[in-house]
């Protein structure tokens, strides 16, 4: 394990993963690029068909397939490409280095089978053991996760907890084999206000413990305040902007990230009106070949709708996607 | 009818489902207390914001409120009216000025019938309107919601999410109701749609001075929309007031841990956090005295054994608790 502390765990390079139907090809994700350091979190923020997801599902290699293909672009995790490793390599790579969390622990768990078993099956793959060194594998993994009584729980069935506890056991498999990098697609979502704190509180702790990365995939921008060290704002399949979390607040620089900071009510102050972006995002299988935020956008001009902007610096790691920054604007 | 009297009226309601056990004989084992004795009251054009985690019973009162089921005890008057007691035409009438929306526009809109007809169902069903009159109805409520009326011929999955749910807001609105019961109207909206719905259901207020029960769960919606703000607990009302008052003195400690647990709108302003232990206990046998107190971090001796009354503490702010 490498100690130094701002080494890059993960690079992804110009990924551009396509989803082929009968009729078009849908650009889930259309040439990302993004880093991430070891012990960092990166947020992933966009709304739903944006491509969030398609990127996490890229990462881990589990793009649906026949329709699914990634068809360009480099995921080096730990020095090595993920795309071009085969898919008996790949099972090697996915838990031990790589894992996910998902949004709803319902369907992300096996109803038939027990927490124990369940825990086990991925404890097992880490290290082969007998089923006494198992169990008690399975109880310290659940008290990791702060599930109360972890001895008693290894005998439970999901439908016999609740969500909260749920999830957290799905944190717990994920983290068995002690991954570098963990993607969790909307892990709150599912929960309640008071739960949802307790478990985001909860990933904080295990990653300071153990120097975990994480990426952040939401659509919820208290929980990017409250996690993030970075963010990446997703649109129609490209990072429109990128920065770290301040950055992005402080000083939103592409119009869509403005106006999605702008469209979400505010617990701390009364706002008269929320300001609303009119329109819908275009569809994935019809891109536009200028900006894709260009018919939603109030500032566009003809440059917009002609060619795809390029990236602008406008700090240390703070870039965005937007004709706007440039100098001839 | 003056003019400030309360459009809707809820007097101590409560709901027990009775919990069987047996195949043959059954035996009522416990209820599960839902709802347990709340009182609250919505004025003319107004929202209130009911907030609570799941299984406080937020549903079970909407559902008590649009008598979708019978109360245990307890009224529900409408313009001075026991709802539970209408019959007939009167019942009819009570149909088409309560209404609801509901979270998922998927599964809210039946998929076999066109727009038009959604939204002209809460008219043709309980009264008598022309084929003129109604065409004329759902052409304007369509284009209030900001939909062309051209679109009324189509089916309901031609549509995207934020569209269906401008549907079932114009069904909602078509029988000039006067109060709408929005049960998580924004929740499975995207975020940047969910601005639009938000400020639509806004604007609708002011142009029919229609009420709204909003039930939600996150904070800064209800900040956004609702004049008075509910807070449940396990069945109960552990505070109730003017939403900016609440916002700015929360008093119930479940409030303030409500509070603090809702996620910051910026990175500098994560606060001190409360954070609870456990989990919301079980509503068959809720803990004795007040339903908070296991996991209250203020809890006294006697918050386990008397049953705090809600107290008002300034004009229009309530709150049930014993340190007040």
């Amino acid at each position: 394990m490498n100690l130094s502390d701002n080494s890059t765990v993960l690079e992804v390079e110009d990924l551009r993963t396509y989803i082929y139907t009968r009729t078009s090809i849908v650009k889930a994700v259309d040439g990302i690029s993004f880093n991430l350091k070891k012990g960092e979190t990166l947020g992933i923020v966009g709304e739903s068909g944006c491509g969030k997801t398609m990127t996490a599902l890229s990462l881990l290699r589990l793009v649906p397939r026949p329709a699914g293909k990634i068809v360009t672009g480099e995921i080096r995790l730990n020095g090595s490409d993920l795309v071009q490793k085969t898919e008996e390599e790949m099972r090697a790579v996915r838990g031990r280095q790589i894992s996910m969390i998902l949004q709803d622990p319902q369907t992300s768990l096996n109803p038939v089978f027990n927490i124990g078993n369940q825990l086990g099956e991925s404890l097992s793959i880490a290290r082969k053991d007998d089923r006494k060194g198992l169990a008690s594998r399975a109880v310290d993994a659940l008290r990791k996760v702060n599930v109360a009584a972890p001895d008693r729980r290894l005998e439970d069935f999901p439908h016999q907890m609740s969500g909260g506890m749920k999830q957290r056991v799905v944190g717990a498999i994920a983290m068995s084999c002690e991954p570098s990098v963990i993607i969790a697609d909307e892990p709150t979502t599912a929960l309640d206000v008071t739960i949802q704190l307790q478990y985001l509180r909860l990933l904080k702790d295990i990653q300071a413990e153990t120097g975990l990365s994480i990426i952040f995939i939401t659509h919820d921008f208290g929980v990017v305040a409250r996690m993030c060290d970075r963010v990446a704002v997703m649109y129609a399949g490209r990072i429109v902007e990128e920065g770290s979390v301040r950055d992005i607040f402080n000083n939103p620089s592409h119009p869509y990230t403005e106006a999605l900071i702008q469209s979400v009510p505010k617990l701390e102050e009364k706002v008269e009106r929320l300001y609303s972006i009119e329109g819908q995002p275009p569809l994935l299988s019809n891109l536009p070949n200028g900006c894709r935020f260009a018919d939603r956008c109030p500032h566009a001009k003809e440059i917009c709708t002609a060619d795809y902007p390029d990236s602008f610096n406008i700090s240390e790691g703070h870039t965005a996607d937007c004709w706007r920054l440039d100098s001839s604007w | 009818m003056v003019d400030n009297a309360p459009l809707l009226e809820v007097k101590g309601l409560k709901k027990h489902f009775p919990v069987n056990e047996g195949l043959i004989l059954m035996k009522t084992v416990g209820y599960v207390q839902a709802v347990d004795g709340i009182s609250f009251t919505i004025k003319q054009g107004e929202t209130l914001g009911l907030v609570g985690e799941s299984g406080c019973g937020k549903t079970t009162t909407s559902k008590l409120i649009l008598r979708l089921e019978q109360p245990t005890e307890g009224q529900v008057l409408l313009n001075g009216q026991d709802i539970y007691e209408l019959k007939g035409q009167d019942l009819k009438n009570y149909r088409t000025e309560v209404q609801a929306v509901f979270q998922d526009p998927w599964s809210s809109l039946s998929p076999r019938m066109r727009v038009k007809d959604i939204v002209s169902e809460p008219l043709v069903v309980n009264r008598k309107v022309s084929a003129a009159e109604k065409q004329e109805r759902i052409a304007e409520v369509m284009a209030q919601v900001g939909l062309h009326p051209e679109q009324a011929d189509n089916y309901p999955h031609e549509f995207s999410g934020g569209q269906r749910q401008r549907i079932a807001v114009a069904s909602a609105l078509s029988s000039y109701p006067k109060l709408i019961v929005l049960d998580e109207p924004v929740s499975a909206l995207d975020v940047s749609i969910r601005a639009q719905v938000m400020n639509l259901i806004k604007d609708l207020q002011e142009e029919y001075n229609v009420s709204y029960l909003l039930i939600a769960h996150n904070l800064a919606t209800v900040r956004y929309m609702a004049h008075q703000t509910a807070v449940m607990y396990l069945g109960q009302i552990v505070e109730y007031s003017d939403t900016e008052e609440l916002y700015q003195n929360p008093l119930h400690p479940y409030t303030k841990a409500l509070f603090s647990a809702a996620l910051p709108s910026h990175p500098d302003l994560i606060q001190e956090e409360i954070v609870l232990t456990g989990e919301v206990p079980s509503p068959i046998n809720p803990p004795k005295g007040c339903r908070f107190h296991p996991r209250c971090p203020f809890a006294m001796d006697r918050c386990s054994e008397e049953i705090p009354i809600p107290q008002q503490v300034s004009p229009g702010h309530q709150v049930a608790c014993h340190l007040y």
